[in-house]
């Protein structure tokens, strides 16, 4: 088995390559999705943010003279 | 094609196709790594290292079918002025980059073996490193102006004017005969490689290929998700004049991001 991971001596050279793609493909993957989660957060504070103010501002612009 | 430009039906068309391009994604990427790492033969002149090229080529086909799409959706989004056409555009710019980088990478660590070195400024080698130059000033442009929409204008040109170095990376090899191997898949007479390398040269290739549209659709989801985001924060400043300004008339399409679930 340890004879299968040498590769004949070239095993460093070819795990690093599966070893670099997989992280750079893993790392994109958990940025996009984290980014997209961002993105829904903010959306929906934003949109109940300006649900709540709609109301309360059309009051207090009943309430002016 | 205008049908499928409309953000709702792409977001329902992507809600549909991910579950496939996700089973597709992982069945074709793990039995590609199966064939890739125990199936198929040491090559009988480089040996192991040969297994370097199921992730080296096809994330070289990766890079340039990125910047194509990129470039096309630059061009729809220049001539109809289409948001999905830019947002598409930008979504592909760093799956492209990070492909063209691993190429870079994964072939160097080839060469070194092989070649008895990381780097040559061999015709392919140089035409490639350009198109990841491409990418990083596309995605440093679009991002370089306050108004998005100079952005995606400046980078759309780049996007195009870069697309004459595709050809030159596909036809380097034949071109310039210097140290890099010619073509052995894309070939006008068939491929020269044997079936053992080439299925699973293949079904990275098709891993890759989903891989790219699920960051695709992960990645335009967001951009949308921030649209809506710039376009109800400036709507909330214009609501302090009159209330009746509503965020989805000042940008209709980031309404149906909203909706996604």
């Amino acid at each position: 088995m340890s004879d299968y991971f040498m590769m004949e001596g070239y095993g460093l050279y070819i795990w690093s390559s599966y070893a670099i793609t997989a992280v750079a493909m893993v790392f994109l993957l958990v940025t996009s999705l984290r980014g997209l989660g961002q993105s829904r957060i903010e959306l929906d504070q934003l949109e109940t943010l300006l649900k709540s103010r709609r109301p309360r501002r059309s009051k207090s612009r009943d309430a002016r003279p | 094609m205008h049908r499928f430009a409309k953000p709702s039906v792409f977001l329902k068309l992507a809600d549909t196709l991910m579950p496939w391009m996700i089973a597709i994604t992982v069945i074709t990427g793990g039995t590609g790594l199966y064939l890739g790492l125990f199936w198929s033969p040491a090559d009988y002149q480089q040996g192991d290292t040969v297994r370097i090229m199921y992730i080296h080529v096809p994330t070289a086909w990766m890079g340039l079918f990125c910047y194509v799409g990129m470039a096309i959706c630059g061009a729809m989004s220049l001539i109809w002025k289409h948001p999905l056409a830019d947002i598409a555009a930008r979504a592909t710019a760093p799956v492209g980059a990070m492909f063209t980088a691993l190429c870079l990478i994964t072939g160097s660590l080839w060469g070194e073996p092989m070649w008895g070195t990381w780097w040559v400024w061999d015709a392919r080698l140089t035409s490639m490193l350009i198109l990841l130059f491409l990418y990083l000033g596309y995605m440093a442009l679009v991002n370089a102006f306050d108004d998005p929409e100079r952005g995606s204008k400046a980078g759309s040109a780049l996007a195009l004017v870069g697309v004459v170095n595709v050809p030159i990376v596909k036809f380097s090899v034949d071109w310039w005969n210097t140290l890099h191997q010619p073509a052995s898949v894309a070939r006008m007479d068939g491929p020269s490689i044997d079936p053992s390398m080439l299925w699973p040269l293949m079904l990275m290739a098709v891993a890759f290929t989903g891989y790219y549209f699920i960051i695709l659709a992960i990645r335009v989801r967001s951009e949308l998700n921030e649209r809506r985001i710039r376009a109800l924060q400036l709507s909330g400043l214009f609501e302090q004049g009159d209330g009746t300004t509503s965020g989805s008339a000042l940008y209709d399409q980031g309404h149906n991001a909203g909706a996604g679930k």
